[in-house]
């Protein structure tokens, strides 16, 4: 098969900003004086940091980074040496064996933290991840408690958004203190607006793929997008990229574009992607010209497509419902299952891909239980295993066998119901 | 298990408290619940769980350990994958072959990830059971995380509750930390012995006498802790060439008590231990703390509580932690001994490796599942690192 071309001019501008945004966070490394500060990906505060003119660095996105560029290995078996486990996760590990290998990567150098934010926001590995950080940099750490959704209601109750307002106050004269100045409301106001914006265009974008086919791949091209997402949310320039991002989607939608030459499978996928073997991944899908109409791992960082939106008039506030409950870590595992019931329904896909991963048990602990429900409920579900950061977790024929035989199988049994899939 | 009031050598204690731990099932538990209609037994999922609070709501709080070595995963290892620690399943397994029928509720909370989910898939799976989740703040430096915390005891009391039709009013909220704290202190009473005279008792007996409480009510645990202190004084013996140890990784699946045996055969007197931490997670009387049982809780909690990897208190490095108790019960070396699969206690190690390689204190690191039952290879590893210590 000839290799496919899945890169447009979306990813291209992409590629043009993050490299932008990287050679800031090396700027800063080799001393511009803009103060960094190391945050998790989950439902964070970033606004509250652009306010301060704090660059955010995202110790997972850099992990990743170097996963893609199939570099990780090296950095994890470093931290094994030092004697982090093989059955931790390996985005922790890269980023370790990172850190005392300088900081340097192939795309930038990443400044030491003039604070280490450690958003806890259901992920208790992320408690681990940044306590070594503290203790191996002796930076800074504010510790940002997030209470977790768990009772039947699904929602934080009044007083855990007291609790995370409190919090984010601290964190206000913690910011204050590094940066020497005060809290710029208008600022802060000004930052939220546009994280506002940039979250309706990215949730009109995951809309767009209810149409068939998809304009693009909910998955595998949702990654492209969530890079400027996280990186670059609360700025115009961040902003100016989903308007770019939504405005060749509707393009795509209007001529009926779709990501792959004809839309035969339309599947929900559940777990991260295994970020070393990315595009061998992606071909086991293509080859059954099978797309994502839609995935949890996309909103790690938020759930704008179901109803949220930062609010300039209440910034604090709608800051702390981002992190508390507008975002896949901090709902509980059912509150999951109710999300991908939405999409196989309203998004009308057929499957249920589960990529489960050993790195993030948050992601994948108790995915058997899972597919016994959604099995029972009639939805063709698979489970596959892999790894998100460490090569060696992944066995390509293995995955392609069962790849090709839940395709096979779900294509005999839309025949076998008259069903055009 | 009623015991007999008699007078009673240690060894027969210990004895009855082993044969309690290894049944399978909970008969006392279940005995009690079915003595007084209204009675209602919830299971707490380690690590620590406010048991003072479902007591007072008049529950029995029965402390889960896992399967132990008996138990045959058949069900739980199709929902739970080959990477997630065996407490998970055998926890789930439980509920799913009927060893937790008489269960009324149970109570997980946020040590590790999954752990929360199987609170989900328990909560999916058993509808008829009532199903708590306990977020513990993690801020220790924000004052309002005490307030928080109050709030939480406070909803899952509330919650509680409505099993039993009691309501948890202050005076029995107190009435409760009373008696728990009455048997923390004769636990840290045992823990003292042990690490003043190792020779007079061993862990495995500790360890027995300490677990039988997750079984019993906290007043009869206080009777029989009593007993065997008053049985531990008549005892004598003359201390032998070994190891002074602390071992520590164990605080949540726990190993099974002959492999505690093996350890301390191998040449070691373990002098203190982070096994069962959830009974013993404060470091003074809570009921001193406060004149609000709720408030009294929480600040122990926040403020006078024992350092674990599932507490992110930015106050205590826990590295250094580790170094000073290991200082303070003259310890010659570190057991860091982990449930496989157990993330919190696996990440701890690299940061306990740097400072006890600092400290120059010696430590090995051996991983445990509580389903094994061989345990020459740890015997014979552990026999090892003495051997290096004595004889160096």
């Amino acid at each position: 098969m000839a290799e496919i071309q899945y890169q447009g001019r979306l990813h291209h501008l992409q590629k043009e900003l993050m490299a932008e945004y990287y050679a800031a966070l090396t700027a800063s490394a080799h001393g511009s004086g803009v103060p960094a500060a190391y945050l998790l990906i989950g439902g964070n505060p970033v606004e509250l940091l652009r306010a301060f003119d704090i660059l955010p660095v995202f110790p997972e996105v850099n992990a990743l980074q170097i996963a893609v560029k199939k570099q990780s290995l090296p950095y994890i078996q470093a931290a094994e040496f030092m004697g982090y486990s093989s059955d931790n996760c390996a985005y922790v590990k890269a980023d370790i064996g990172l850190y005392f290998a300088g900081r340097k990567t192939p795309f930038a150098t990443i400044p030491e933290p003039s604070l280490l934010l450690c958003n806890y926001v259901g992920c208790n590995v992320y408690m681990d991840w940044f306590g070594h950080l503290a203790e191996y940099t002796g930076r800074p750490t504010f510790q940002l408690d997030i209470p977790f959704i768990r009772t039947q209601a699904g929602a934080p109750s009044k007083g855990d958004v007291e609790y995370v307002m409190r919090q984010l106050e601290r964190l206000v004269e913690r910011c204050e203190e590094i940066t020497g100045r005060k809290l710029d409301e208008d600022r802060l106001r000004e930052s939220v607006r546009l994280s506002s914006l940039t979250g309706e265009l990215w949730s009109k974008i995951k809309h767009l793929t209810k149409h068939a086919p998809a304009p693009y791949d909910a998955y595998f091209d949702s990654v492209t997008m969530m890079a400027p997402l996280y990186c670059l949310r609360g700025t115009a320039q961040g902003l100016a990229f989903f308007e770019t991002a939504y405005a060749e989607m509707t393009e795509r939608v209007a001529a009926g574009q779709g990501p792959l030459e004809a839309e035969r499978f339309r599947f929900v996928i559940e777990g991260p992607p295994p970020w070393p073997h990315l595009r061998t991944f992606r071909d086991m899908f293509t080859r059954w010209n099978a797309v994502a109409v839609a995935s949890t791992y996309s909103t790690v960082g938020g759930l704008w497509e179901f109803g949220f939106t930062h609010d300039p008039d209440r910034p604090m506030e709608s800051i702390a419902c981002h992190l508390l409950e507008w975002n896949l870590t901090n709902r509980n595992f059912l509150q999951r299952y109710q999300q991908i019931e939405r999409y196989l329904s309203e998004w009308q896909a057929h499957a249920l891909v589960i990529h489960s991963v050993k790195s993030c048990r948050l992601f994948s602990a108790g995915q058997g239980d899972m597919r016994e429900y959604f099995a029972k409920l009639g939805v063709p579900t698979l489970l596959i295993e892999s790894d998100l950061e460490d090569p060696r977790y992944f066995s390509e024929a293995q995955m392609r066998n069962r790849i090709d035989a839940f395709f096979e199988s779900a294509g005999h049994r839309s025949i076998a119901q008259g069903a055009a899939l | 298990m009623q015991m007999p009031v008699i007078e009673e050598h240690l060894e027969e204690i210990v004895e009855r408290c082993v044969q309690a731990i290894e049944t399978q099932g909970f008969p006392d538990a279940e005995s009690w619940k079915r003595a007084v209609p209204g009675r209602a037994i919830v299971g707490c999922f380690p690590v620590y769980s406010p048991v003072e609070v479902f007591h007072a709501a008049g529950m029995l709080p029965v402390g889960l350990c896992g399967g132990g070595n008996r138990m045959e995963i058949a069900h739980a290892d199709s929902r739970f994958q080959s990477f997630v620690c065996s407490i998970v399943k055998s926890t789930l397994e439980q509920g799913m072959t009927g060893v937790l029928a008489d269960f009324d509720a149970l109570v997980f909370h946020s040590i590790c990830d999954p752990a929360r989910n199987l609170a989900s898939v328990y909560r999916r799976n058993f509808p008829g059971k009532k199903i708590e989740y306990i977020h513990f703040p993690q801020n220790f430096e924000a004052p309002e995380a005490t307030v928080y915390l109050v709030r939480e005891y406070a909803r899952v009391a509330e919650s509680m509750s409505e099993l039993t039709g009691r309501s948890v009013r202050a005076e029995d909220l107190q009435a409760s930390i009373d008696t728990y704290d009455a048997v923390r202190r004769l636990v840290r009473q045992l823990y003292a012995v042990r690490s003043d005279t190792p020779h007079l008792l061993s862990t495995r007996e500790l360890y027995s006498l300490v677990r039988y409480g997750y079984l019993v009510p906290p007043e009869e645990h206080l009777e029989v802790l009593t007993r065997a202190l008053a049985a531990l004084s008549e005892r004598q013996g003359r201390p032998r060439d070994r190891v002074r140890a602390i071992l520590v990784g164990s605080f949540c699946e726990q190993p099974p008590i002959d492999l505690i045996g093996a350890i301390e055969d191998a040449g070691c007197y373990l002098v203190d231990d982070d096994f069962l931490i959830g009974r013993r997670w404060f470091v003074g009387d809570v009921s001193r703390r406060s004149s609000d049982p709720y408030l009294a809780l929480a600040q122990s909690y926040m403020d006078a509580s024992v350092s674990t990897p599932v507490k992110h208190d930015l106050r205590v490095s826990k590295s250094a932690a580790l170094v000073e108790r290991a200082r303070r019960h003259s310890a010659d070396a570190v057991i860091v001994l982990c449930a496989k699969f157990c993330e919190p206690a696996l990440f701890e190690y690299p940061l306990y490796r740097r400072a006890l390689q600092d400290a120059g204190i010696p430590h090995i690191f051996l991983e445990f599942e509580e389903k094994m039952w061989m345990f020459d290879r740890t015997r014979t590893e552990i026999e090892t690192f003495v051997e290096s210590l004595l004889f160096a």
